[in-house]
Protein backbone atom coordinates (compact mmCIF):
# COMPACT_ATOMS: atom_id res chain seq x y z
CA UNK A 1 0.00 0.00 0.00
CA UNK A 2 1.48 3.32 -1.06
CA UNK A 3 0.78 7.00 -0.49
CA UNK A 4 2.44 8.84 -3.34
CA UNK A 5 3.06 12.47 -2.36
CA UNK A 6 4.26 13.67 -5.74
CA UNK A 7 2.19 13.26 -8.89
CA UNK A 8 1.08 15.83 -11.46
CA UNK A 9 -1.96 16.21 -13.67
CA UNK A 10 -2.34 17.98 -17.02
CA UNK A 11 0.40 18.55 -19.61
CA UNK A 12 4.17 18.93 -19.25
CA UNK A 13 4.83 21.87 -21.58
CA UNK A 14 7.54 20.20 -23.66
CA UNK A 15 6.49 16.58 -24.14
CA UNK A 16 3.46 14.32 -24.00
CA UNK A 17 3.80 11.78 -21.17
CA UNK A 18 2.47 8.27 -20.99
CA UNK A 19 0.35 9.08 -17.91
CA UNK A 20 -0.74 12.61 -18.70
CA UNK A 21 -4.36 11.59 -19.25
CA UNK A 22 -6.07 11.21 -15.87
CA UNK A 23 -7.48 7.81 -16.85
CA UNK A 24 -4.01 6.47 -17.66
CA UNK A 25 -2.51 8.04 -14.55
CA UNK A 26 -5.14 6.42 -12.35
CA UNK A 27 -4.67 3.05 -14.03
CA UNK A 28 -0.96 3.11 -13.23
CA UNK A 29 -1.50 4.22 -9.65
CA UNK A 30 -4.07 1.51 -9.07
CA UNK A 31 -1.86 -1.09 -10.72
CA UNK A 32 0.86 -0.26 -8.19
CA UNK A 33 -1.58 -0.17 -5.31
CA UNK A 34 -1.32 3.54 -4.61
CA UNK A 35 -4.17 4.29 -2.24
CA UNK A 36 -3.63 8.04 -2.16
CA UNK A 37 -1.74 10.39 -4.48
CA UNK A 38 -1.11 14.07 -3.77
CA UNK A 39 -1.58 15.76 -7.10
CA UNK A 40 -0.39 19.11 -8.38
CA UNK A 41 -0.82 20.50 -11.87
CA UNK A 42 1.84 21.09 -14.51
CA UNK A 43 -0.30 24.07 -15.56
CA UNK A 44 0.69 25.71 -12.29
CA UNK A 45 4.19 26.29 -13.61
CA UNK A 46 3.42 28.73 -16.41
CA UNK A 47 -0.25 29.60 -16.45
CA UNK A 48 -1.14 32.95 -14.91
CA UNK A 49 -4.82 32.13 -14.36
CA UNK A 50 -3.91 30.07 -11.32
CA UNK A 51 -7.48 30.15 -10.06
CA UNK A 52 -8.51 28.35 -13.25
CA UNK A 53 -5.65 25.88 -12.89
CA UNK A 54 -6.74 24.99 -9.37
CA UNK A 55 -10.40 24.74 -10.32
CA UNK A 56 -9.55 22.25 -13.10
CA UNK A 57 -7.26 20.32 -10.77
CA UNK A 58 -9.98 19.98 -8.16
CA UNK A 59 -12.53 18.94 -10.78
CA UNK A 60 -10.17 16.37 -12.33
CA UNK A 61 -9.39 14.83 -8.94
CA UNK A 62 -13.10 14.62 -8.19
CA UNK A 63 -14.07 13.29 -11.60
CA UNK A 64 -11.30 10.77 -12.18
CA UNK A 65 -9.68 10.36 -8.81
CA UNK A 66 -11.64 7.35 -7.54
CA UNK A 67 -10.89 8.55 -4.04
CA UNK A 68 -7.15 8.31 -4.70
CA UNK A 69 -6.22 11.74 -6.06
CA UNK A 70 -5.89 14.53 -3.50
CA UNK A 71 -5.44 17.99 -5.08
CA UNK A 72 -2.65 20.32 -3.99
CA UNK A 73 -3.26 23.70 -5.59
CA UNK A 74 -0.60 25.93 -7.09
CA UNK A 75 0.07 29.32 -5.58
CA UNK A 76 2.11 32.01 -7.30
CA UNK A 77 2.72 34.77 -4.74
CA UNK A 78 3.95 37.12 -7.44
CA UNK A 79 0.45 37.36 -8.92
CA UNK A 80 -1.97 40.08 -7.81
CA UNK A 81 -4.33 38.96 -5.04
CA UNK A 82 -2.64 35.57 -4.66
CA UNK A 83 -4.07 35.35 -1.14
CA UNK A 84 -7.49 34.71 -2.70
CA UNK A 85 -6.04 31.62 -4.44
CA UNK A 86 -4.95 30.30 -1.04
CA UNK A 87 -8.42 30.93 0.35
CA UNK A 88 -10.10 29.10 -2.53
CA UNK A 89 -7.72 26.13 -2.27
CA UNK A 90 -8.68 25.80 1.37
CA UNK A 91 -12.31 26.87 1.59
CA UNK A 92 -13.73 26.14 -1.86
CA UNK A 93 -11.72 23.15 -3.07
CA UNK A 94 -11.09 21.70 0.41
CA UNK A 95 -7.46 21.00 -0.45
CA UNK A 96 -5.20 19.81 2.38
CA UNK A 97 -2.18 21.58 0.94
CA UNK A 98 -0.58 23.73 -1.71
CA UNK A 99 2.37 23.19 -4.06
CA UNK A 100 4.95 25.89 -4.80
CA UNK A 101 7.38 26.33 -7.69
CA UNK A 102 9.48 29.36 -6.70
CA UNK A 103 11.97 29.00 -9.54
CA UNK A 104 9.19 29.10 -12.15
CA UNK A 105 7.45 32.00 -10.42
CA UNK A 106 10.48 34.21 -9.96
CA UNK A 107 11.07 34.57 -6.25
CA UNK A 108 13.80 33.53 -3.83
CA UNK A 109 13.18 31.91 -0.49
CA UNK A 110 14.39 35.00 1.37
CA UNK A 111 11.74 37.11 -0.39
CA UNK A 112 9.34 38.38 2.32
CA UNK A 113 6.39 37.21 0.23
CA UNK A 114 7.50 33.60 0.72
CA UNK A 115 7.35 33.93 4.50
CA UNK A 116 4.00 35.68 4.20
CA UNK A 117 2.68 32.78 2.13
CA UNK A 118 3.94 30.25 4.66
CA UNK A 119 2.27 32.12 7.52
CA UNK A 120 -1.01 32.10 5.62
CA UNK A 121 -0.66 28.35 5.00
CA UNK A 122 0.00 27.75 8.70
CA UNK A 123 -3.04 29.78 9.67
CA UNK A 124 -5.15 27.61 7.39
CA UNK A 125 -3.35 24.41 8.49
CA UNK A 126 -2.29 23.65 4.94
CA UNK A 127 0.62 21.38 4.11
CA UNK A 128 3.11 23.19 1.87
CA UNK A 129 4.97 21.33 -0.87
CA UNK A 130 7.90 23.02 -2.57
CA UNK A 131 9.37 21.60 -5.77
CA UNK A 132 13.12 22.11 -5.69
CA UNK A 133 13.36 21.54 -9.43
CA UNK A 134 11.32 19.99 -12.23
CA UNK A 135 13.95 18.78 -14.68
CA UNK A 136 17.68 18.20 -15.00
CA UNK A 137 19.11 21.54 -16.13
CA UNK A 138 21.15 19.72 -18.76
CA UNK A 139 18.02 18.57 -20.56
CA UNK A 140 15.88 21.69 -20.39
CA UNK A 141 14.70 23.51 -23.48
CA UNK A 142 17.30 26.13 -24.39
CA UNK A 143 14.43 28.59 -24.60
CA UNK A 144 13.46 28.05 -20.97
CA UNK A 145 16.30 27.26 -18.63
CA UNK A 146 15.23 27.26 -15.00
CA UNK A 147 17.79 26.77 -12.25
CA UNK A 148 16.88 24.73 -9.15
CA UNK A 149 15.57 26.60 -6.12
CA UNK A 150 18.36 28.00 -3.94
CA UNK A 151 17.59 26.55 -0.51
CA UNK A 152 20.30 28.42 1.37
CA UNK A 153 17.78 30.73 3.15
CA UNK A 154 15.33 27.92 3.92
CA UNK A 155 16.51 26.92 7.40
CA UNK A 156 16.11 30.49 8.69
CA UNK A 157 12.69 30.83 7.06
CA UNK A 158 11.51 27.56 8.62
CA UNK A 159 12.75 28.66 12.05
CA UNK A 160 10.72 31.85 11.72
CA UNK A 161 7.51 30.01 10.79
CA UNK A 162 6.64 27.66 13.65
CA UNK A 163 3.80 25.33 12.84
CA UNK A 164 4.85 24.99 9.21
CA UNK A 165 4.51 21.53 7.66
CA UNK A 166 6.72 21.55 4.57
CA UNK A 167 7.62 18.83 2.09
CA UNK A 168 10.47 19.36 -0.35
CA UNK A 169 9.89 17.61 -3.67
CA UNK A 170 12.41 16.59 -6.33
CA UNK A 171 15.53 17.15 -4.24
CA UNK A 172 18.59 16.09 -6.23
CA UNK A 173 21.95 14.91 -5.00
CA UNK A 174 23.37 18.24 -6.16
CA UNK A 175 21.74 20.07 -3.26
CA UNK A 176 24.12 21.44 -0.68
CA UNK A 177 23.98 18.72 1.99
CA UNK A 178 24.54 21.06 4.93
CA UNK A 179 21.83 23.47 3.83
CA UNK A 180 19.45 20.59 3.18
CA UNK A 181 20.08 19.04 6.57
CA UNK A 182 19.78 22.43 8.29
CA UNK A 183 16.36 22.95 6.69
CA UNK A 184 15.17 19.53 7.85
CA UNK A 185 16.42 20.20 11.36
CA UNK A 186 14.81 23.64 11.51
CA UNK A 187 11.23 22.42 11.78
CA UNK A 188 8.71 19.91 10.48
CA UNK A 189 10.27 19.49 7.06
CA UNK A 190 9.98 16.39 4.88
CA UNK A 191 11.46 15.24 1.61
CA UNK A 192 10.34 12.83 -1.09
CA UNK A 193 12.46 10.18 -2.80
CA UNK A 194 11.76 10.89 -6.46
CA UNK A 195 15.24 12.21 -7.30
CA UNK A 196 17.35 10.29 -4.79
CA UNK A 197 20.11 8.63 -6.78
CA UNK A 198 23.27 6.48 -6.49
CA UNK A 199 23.34 2.74 -5.98
CA UNK A 200 21.22 1.83 -2.94
CA UNK A 201 20.87 5.59 -2.62
CA UNK A 202 17.76 5.52 -0.47
CA UNK A 203 19.45 3.47 2.26
CA UNK A 204 22.29 5.97 2.31
CA UNK A 205 19.77 8.83 2.31
CA UNK A 206 18.04 7.69 5.48
CA UNK A 207 21.35 7.28 7.24
CA UNK A 208 21.79 11.02 6.96
CA UNK A 209 18.27 12.27 7.59
CA UNK A 210 15.53 11.01 9.91
CA UNK A 211 13.50 8.18 8.43
CA UNK A 212 10.31 9.80 9.70
CA UNK A 213 10.88 12.74 7.31
CA UNK A 214 11.17 10.67 4.13
CA UNK A 215 8.07 10.23 1.97
CA UNK A 216 7.34 8.20 -1.12
CA UNK A 217 7.10 10.42 -4.19
CA UNK A 218 7.22 9.10 -7.72
CA UNK A 219 7.05 12.35 -9.71
CA UNK A 220 4.80 10.40 -12.06
CA UNK A 221 4.04 10.90 -14.90
CA UNK A 222 7.18 12.93 -15.65
CA UNK A 223 9.24 10.03 -14.27
CA UNK A 224 8.42 6.40 -14.78
CA UNK A 225 6.52 5.37 -11.66
CA UNK A 226 8.64 2.24 -11.14
CA UNK A 227 11.73 4.35 -10.45
CA UNK A 228 10.63 5.29 -6.94
CA UNK A 229 9.22 1.85 -6.27
CA UNK A 230 12.43 0.08 -7.25
CA UNK A 231 14.50 2.54 -5.20
CA UNK A 232 12.72 1.24 -2.13
CA UNK A 233 13.50 -2.32 -3.18
CA UNK A 234 17.14 -1.58 -4.05
CA UNK A 235 17.67 0.08 -0.69
CA UNK A 236 17.54 -3.17 1.27
CA UNK A 237 15.76 -1.32 4.09
CA UNK A 238 13.78 -3.53 6.45
CA UNK A 239 10.03 -3.82 6.05
CA UNK A 240 9.22 -1.37 8.82
CA UNK A 241 11.36 1.30 7.20
CA UNK A 242 9.87 0.59 3.79
CA UNK A 243 6.38 0.90 5.20
CA UNK A 244 7.28 4.15 6.94
CA UNK A 245 8.45 5.63 3.64
CA UNK A 246 5.71 4.18 1.46
CA UNK A 247 2.79 4.90 3.73
CA UNK A 248 3.06 5.70 7.43
CA UNK A 249 5.00 8.97 7.28
CA UNK A 250 2.64 10.51 4.73
CA UNK A 251 -0.42 9.30 6.61
CA UNK A 252 0.87 10.99 9.75
CA UNK A 253 1.63 14.21 7.90
CA UNK A 254 -1.88 14.24 6.46
CA UNK A 255 -3.46 14.16 9.90
CA UNK A 256 -5.07 17.48 10.77
CA UNK A 257 -2.56 19.95 12.14
CA UNK A 258 -3.11 21.38 15.59
CA UNK A 259 -4.74 24.81 15.67
CA UNK A 260 -2.43 27.65 14.80
CA UNK A 261 -1.83 29.94 17.72
CA UNK B 1 15.17 -10.90 0.42
CA UNK B 2 12.48 -10.26 -2.15
CA UNK B 3 13.50 -10.11 -5.76
CA UNK B 4 12.39 -7.29 -8.03
CA UNK B 5 9.34 -9.05 -9.39
CA UNK B 6 8.10 -10.25 -6.02
CA UNK B 7 8.66 -6.83 -4.50
CA UNK B 8 6.72 -5.03 -7.17
CA UNK B 9 3.98 -7.58 -6.87
CA UNK B 10 3.68 -7.39 -3.11
CA UNK B 11 4.19 -3.68 -2.57
CA UNK B 12 2.13 -2.99 -5.62
CA UNK B 13 -0.67 -5.21 -4.49
CA UNK B 14 -0.99 -5.44 -0.79
CA UNK B 15 1.63 -3.71 1.31
CA UNK B 16 5.16 -4.37 2.41
CA UNK B 17 4.06 -6.09 5.56
CA UNK B 18 1.15 -7.93 4.11
CA UNK B 19 2.82 -10.47 1.91
CA UNK B 20 0.43 -13.19 2.97
CA UNK B 21 -2.53 -10.99 2.19
CA UNK B 22 -1.10 -9.70 -1.06
CA UNK B 23 -3.57 -9.57 -3.85
CA UNK B 24 -2.94 -12.57 -6.03
CA UNK B 25 -2.40 -10.90 -9.35
CA UNK B 26 0.88 -11.31 -11.11
CA UNK B 27 3.03 -8.37 -12.07
CA UNK B 28 4.22 -10.18 -15.17
CA UNK B 29 0.88 -9.86 -16.85
CA UNK B 30 0.62 -6.18 -15.96
CA UNK B 31 4.13 -4.93 -16.58
CA UNK B 32 5.04 -7.02 -19.55
CA UNK B 33 8.04 -8.42 -17.69
CA UNK B 34 8.41 -12.12 -18.22
CA UNK B 35 9.41 -14.83 -15.82
CA UNK B 36 12.66 -15.33 -17.69
CA UNK B 37 13.66 -11.69 -18.05
CA UNK B 38 17.44 -11.66 -17.84
CA UNK B 39 18.83 -8.22 -17.11
CA UNK B 40 22.35 -7.55 -18.29
CA UNK B 41 23.69 -4.09 -17.50
CA UNK B 42 26.20 -2.75 -20.02
CA UNK B 43 27.29 0.32 -18.08
CA UNK B 44 28.57 0.45 -14.50
CA UNK B 45 31.43 1.83 -12.45
CA UNK B 46 33.00 1.17 -9.08
CA UNK B 47 32.84 4.86 -8.17
CA UNK B 48 30.48 6.09 -5.42
CA UNK B 49 30.04 2.51 -4.23
CA UNK B 50 30.67 1.69 -0.55
CA UNK B 51 33.79 -0.37 0.11
CA UNK B 52 37.52 0.07 0.61
CA UNK B 53 38.67 -2.32 -2.10
CA UNK B 54 37.47 -3.24 -5.60
CA UNK B 55 36.35 -6.61 -4.23
CA UNK B 56 34.29 -5.00 -1.46
CA UNK B 57 32.66 -2.59 -3.86
CA UNK B 58 31.84 -5.38 -6.28
CA UNK B 59 30.30 -7.39 -3.45
CA UNK B 60 28.07 -4.41 -2.61
CA UNK B 61 27.01 -4.08 -6.24
CA UNK B 62 26.16 -7.79 -6.43
CA UNK B 63 24.01 -7.45 -3.33
CA UNK B 64 22.09 -4.62 -4.98
CA UNK B 65 21.89 -6.53 -8.29
CA UNK B 66 20.20 -9.38 -6.44
CA UNK B 67 17.63 -7.03 -4.94
CA UNK B 68 16.47 -5.72 -8.30
CA UNK B 69 17.09 -8.73 -10.50
CA UNK B 70 20.21 -7.82 -12.47
CA UNK B 71 21.97 -10.96 -13.64
CA UNK B 72 25.23 -9.59 -15.01
CA UNK B 73 27.14 -6.36 -15.06
CA UNK B 74 29.75 -4.86 -17.36
CA UNK B 75 32.13 -2.87 -15.16
CA UNK B 76 34.58 -0.20 -16.22
CA UNK B 77 36.72 2.58 -14.76
CA UNK B 78 35.66 5.13 -12.22
CA UNK B 79 36.96 3.71 -8.93
CA UNK B 80 38.78 6.98 -8.54
CA UNK B 81 36.76 10.17 -8.88
CA UNK B 82 39.39 11.54 -11.26
CA UNK B 83 37.69 11.93 -14.62
CA UNK B 84 40.93 12.84 -16.37
CA UNK B 85 43.49 10.31 -15.24
CA UNK B 86 46.95 10.97 -16.53
CA UNK B 87 49.57 9.63 -16.91
CA UNK B 88 48.97 6.18 -18.36
CA UNK B 89 49.69 4.49 -15.05
CA UNK B 90 46.42 5.80 -13.69
CA UNK B 91 44.45 4.26 -16.56
CA UNK B 92 46.28 0.99 -15.94
CA UNK B 93 45.44 1.19 -12.26
CA UNK B 94 41.76 1.68 -13.07
CA UNK B 95 41.80 -1.38 -15.31
CA UNK B 96 43.61 -3.43 -12.69
CA UNK B 97 40.94 -2.53 -10.15
CA UNK B 98 38.17 -3.59 -12.51
CA UNK B 99 39.91 -6.91 -13.18
CA UNK B 100 40.21 -7.52 -9.44
CA UNK B 101 36.54 -6.73 -8.93
CA UNK B 102 35.20 -9.02 -11.64
CA UNK B 103 37.60 -11.82 -10.74
CA UNK B 104 35.85 -12.01 -7.37
CA UNK B 105 32.46 -12.53 -9.07
CA UNK B 106 33.19 -14.27 -12.39
CA UNK B 107 29.58 -15.40 -12.87
CA UNK B 108 28.13 -11.93 -12.29
CA UNK B 109 30.43 -9.37 -13.87
CA UNK B 110 32.71 -8.79 -16.84
CA UNK B 111 35.33 -6.11 -17.26
CA UNK B 112 35.53 -3.43 -19.93
CA UNK B 113 38.81 -1.72 -20.70
CA UNK B 114 39.42 1.97 -20.07
CA UNK B 115 41.54 3.81 -22.59
CA UNK B 116 41.74 7.14 -24.33
CA UNK B 117 42.52 8.42 -27.82
CA UNK B 118 44.61 11.06 -26.09
CA UNK B 119 47.16 8.29 -25.37
CA UNK B 120 47.06 6.22 -28.58
CA UNK B 121 50.08 3.96 -28.10
CA UNK B 122 49.23 3.22 -24.52
CA UNK B 123 45.65 2.47 -25.53
CA UNK B 124 46.72 -0.20 -28.01
CA UNK B 125 48.96 -1.78 -25.38
CA UNK B 126 46.11 -1.76 -22.90
CA UNK B 127 43.72 -3.33 -25.41
CA UNK B 128 46.13 -6.22 -25.83
CA UNK B 129 46.83 -6.53 -22.11
CA UNK B 130 43.24 -6.41 -20.89
CA UNK B 131 41.17 -7.83 -23.75
CA UNK B 132 43.33 -9.87 -26.14
CA UNK B 133 45.45 -11.41 -23.37
CA UNK B 134 43.25 -10.63 -20.38
CA UNK B 135 39.72 -11.28 -19.13
CA UNK B 136 37.96 -8.14 -20.39
CA UNK B 137 35.22 -8.33 -23.00
CA UNK B 138 34.42 -4.78 -24.05
CA UNK B 139 35.93 -1.32 -24.61
CA UNK B 140 34.84 1.73 -22.62
CA UNK B 141 33.25 3.67 -21.19
CA UNK B 142 35.66 5.93 -23.02
CA UNK B 143 35.41 9.29 -21.29
CA UNK B 144 35.97 12.89 -22.30
CA UNK B 145 39.73 13.24 -22.59
CA UNK B 146 39.30 13.70 -26.34
CA UNK B 147 36.27 13.66 -28.61
CA UNK B 148 35.71 10.32 -30.24
CA UNK B 149 35.74 11.64 -33.80
CA UNK B 150 39.49 12.35 -33.63
CA UNK B 151 41.78 10.33 -35.97
CA UNK B 152 43.44 8.76 -32.94
CA UNK B 153 40.24 6.76 -32.39
CA UNK B 154 40.64 5.00 -35.75
CA UNK B 155 43.21 2.37 -34.66
CA UNK B 156 41.05 1.60 -31.63
CA UNK B 157 37.98 1.23 -33.83
CA UNK B 158 39.93 -0.96 -36.29
CA UNK B 159 41.06 -3.18 -33.41
CA UNK B 160 37.49 -3.42 -32.12
CA UNK B 161 36.20 -4.48 -35.54
CA UNK B 162 38.96 -7.02 -36.05
CA UNK B 163 38.34 -8.58 -32.64
CA UNK B 164 34.54 -8.26 -32.65
CA UNK B 165 34.54 -6.06 -29.57
CA UNK B 166 31.87 -3.46 -28.76
CA UNK B 167 32.77 0.11 -27.75
CA UNK B 168 30.87 2.03 -25.08
CA UNK B 169 31.43 5.74 -25.69
CA UNK B 170 30.55 8.51 -23.24
CA UNK B 171 28.71 11.38 -24.89
CA UNK B 172 26.17 14.04 -23.97
CA UNK B 173 24.32 16.80 -25.71
CA UNK B 174 23.84 19.20 -22.84
CA UNK B 175 21.65 22.23 -22.94
CA UNK B 176 24.22 24.93 -22.40
CA UNK B 177 27.03 22.97 -24.04
CA UNK B 178 29.24 19.96 -23.39
CA UNK B 179 32.56 19.97 -21.56
CA UNK B 180 35.82 20.44 -23.48
CA UNK B 181 36.77 17.08 -24.98
CA UNK B 182 33.34 15.61 -24.28
CA UNK B 183 31.84 13.75 -27.22
CA UNK B 184 28.36 14.25 -28.60
CA UNK B 185 26.20 11.70 -30.42
CA UNK B 186 27.23 13.44 -33.63
CA UNK B 187 30.87 12.61 -32.90
CA UNK B 188 29.92 8.96 -32.36
CA UNK B 189 28.08 8.95 -35.67
CA UNK B 190 31.13 10.40 -37.42
CA UNK B 191 33.35 7.64 -36.05
CA UNK B 192 30.78 4.95 -36.81
CA UNK B 193 30.45 6.12 -40.40
CA UNK B 194 34.21 5.87 -40.87
CA UNK B 195 33.99 2.28 -39.52
CA UNK B 196 30.75 0.75 -40.78
CA UNK B 197 31.54 -2.63 -39.20
CA UNK B 198 32.08 -1.10 -35.78
CA UNK B 199 29.44 -1.72 -33.08
CA UNK B 200 29.39 1.33 -30.83
CA UNK B 201 27.00 2.27 -28.03
CA UNK B 202 26.18 5.86 -27.13
CA UNK B 203 26.43 5.70 -23.36
CA UNK B 204 23.75 8.33 -22.74
CA UNK B 205 22.22 9.00 -26.18
CA UNK B 206 22.75 12.66 -25.62
CA UNK B 207 21.00 12.75 -22.24
CA UNK B 208 18.69 15.00 -24.23
CA UNK B 209 17.37 11.80 -25.74
CA UNK B 210 14.86 13.38 -28.11
CA UNK B 211 17.88 14.91 -29.86
CA UNK B 212 20.27 12.00 -29.38
CA UNK B 213 17.91 9.42 -30.87
CA UNK B 214 17.46 11.58 -33.96
CA UNK B 215 21.20 12.15 -34.24
CA UNK B 216 21.99 8.42 -34.40
CA UNK B 217 18.85 7.27 -36.22
CA UNK B 218 20.31 6.88 -39.70
CA UNK B 219 23.57 5.25 -38.63
CA UNK B 220 22.66 1.65 -38.03
CA UNK B 221 25.86 0.56 -36.28
CA UNK B 222 25.30 3.06 -33.47
CA UNK B 223 23.27 1.83 -30.49
CA UNK B 224 21.16 3.81 -28.06
CA UNK B 225 22.41 3.39 -24.49
CA UNK B 226 19.83 4.29 -21.87
CA UNK B 227 22.14 4.89 -18.92
CA UNK B 228 22.78 7.80 -16.66
CA UNK B 229 19.93 10.24 -17.16
CA UNK B 230 16.69 10.80 -15.27
CA UNK B 231 13.92 8.21 -15.82
CA UNK B 232 11.82 10.55 -17.91
CA UNK B 233 8.71 9.05 -19.39
CA UNK B 234 8.78 8.35 -23.11
CA UNK B 235 12.50 7.69 -23.62
CA UNK B 236 12.24 3.99 -24.41
CA UNK B 237 9.04 4.38 -26.40
CA UNK B 238 10.67 6.91 -28.73
CA UNK B 239 13.86 4.86 -29.03
CA UNK B 240 11.94 1.73 -30.00
CA UNK B 241 9.74 3.65 -32.43
CA UNK B 242 12.61 5.40 -34.19
CA UNK B 243 15.45 2.88 -33.97
CA UNK B 244 13.82 -0.48 -33.36
CA UNK B 245 14.23 -2.37 -30.11
CA UNK B 246 17.32 -4.16 -31.49
CA UNK B 247 19.30 -0.93 -31.22
CA UNK B 248 18.35 -0.02 -27.65
CA UNK B 249 20.53 -1.24 -24.78
CA UNK B 250 19.94 -1.03 -21.04
CA UNK B 251 22.64 0.32 -18.79
CA UNK B 252 22.50 1.83 -15.34
CA UNK B 253 25.63 3.94 -14.80
CA UNK B 254 25.81 2.83 -11.16
CA UNK B 255 27.26 3.78 -8.69
CA UNK B 256 26.43 7.43 -9.53
CA UNK B 257 22.95 6.30 -10.54
CA UNK B 258 20.69 3.62 -9.10
CA UNK B 259 19.74 0.40 -10.83
CA UNK B 260 16.19 1.34 -9.89
CA UNK B 261 15.78 4.56 -11.84
CA UNK B 262 17.38 3.08 -14.92
CA UNK B 263 15.51 -0.24 -14.95
CA UNK B 264 12.33 1.79 -14.51
CA UNK B 265 12.86 3.39 -17.92
CA UNK B 266 12.28 -0.02 -19.48
CA UNK B 267 9.96 -1.52 -16.90
CA UNK B 268 7.65 1.49 -17.08
CA UNK B 269 7.73 1.82 -20.86
CA UNK B 270 4.74 1.12 -23.03
CA UNK B 271 6.53 -1.36 -25.31
CA UNK B 272 6.09 -5.08 -25.83
CA UNK B 273 7.52 -7.77 -23.59
CA UNK B 274 9.72 -9.01 -26.41
CA UNK B 275 11.12 -5.49 -26.87
CA UNK B 276 11.85 -5.28 -23.14
CA UNK B 277 13.69 -8.59 -23.29
CA UNK B 278 15.91 -7.33 -26.07
CA UNK B 279 16.60 -4.02 -24.34
CA UNK B 280 17.25 -5.41 -20.86
CA UNK B 281 19.65 -8.10 -21.98
CA UNK B 282 19.06 -9.76 -25.32
CA UNK B 283 20.81 -7.13 -27.40
CA UNK B 284 23.86 -6.98 -25.18
CA UNK B 285 24.19 -10.74 -25.10
CA UNK B 286 24.01 -10.78 -28.91
CA UNK B 287 26.75 -8.15 -29.22
CA UNK B 288 29.00 -9.76 -26.62
CA UNK B 289 28.55 -13.36 -27.73
CA UNK B 290 31.62 -13.54 -30.03
CA UNK B 291 33.94 -12.26 -27.31
CA UNK B 292 32.29 -14.25 -24.52
CA UNK B 293 32.69 -17.43 -26.57
CA UNK B 294 36.34 -16.64 -27.29
CA UNK B 295 36.92 -16.30 -23.57
CA UNK B 296 34.94 -19.42 -22.75
CA UNK B 297 32.42 -17.46 -20.69
CA UNK B 298 28.85 -18.64 -20.25
CA UNK B 299 26.42 -16.56 -22.34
Amino acid sequence: MIIDTNVYLSRWPFRRLEGDEPVNLLAKLRQRNVVQAWAGSFDGLLHRDIAGVNLRLAQACRTYGQGILVPFGSINPKLPDWQEDVRRCHEVHKMPGIRLHPNYHGYKLDDPVFAELLHLAIARRLIVQLAECMEDERTQSPLMRVAPVDISPLAEVVKSTPGLRLELLNCTSHLNREQFRAALDAGEVYTDISMVERVAGLARYVRNIPLSRVLFGSYYPFFDFESALLKVQESGLDEAAQKAICEDNARRLMLPAPSAK
Amino acid sequence: MLNRRTFLKTVGAGGTLALAQAQAWDLRSDSGLGENMRIWDQHSHLGQVPGDTPEERMAFLVKCMDRVGVERLIVSQGYSDDKHPNPAEQFRLENDRVMRAVKAFPDRAYGSVYLTPALPEFSMEELNRCVRDGPMVMIGEIEDDARCNVPAMDPIADWAVANEVVILQHEWLKTGGDEPGESSPFDVVELAQRHPQLQIVCAHTGGNWELGIRAIRATKNVYCGLAGSDPTSGYVEMAVRELGAERVIFGSDVGGRSFASQIAKVEGANVSESDKKLILGGNLRRLLTPMLRKKGYKV
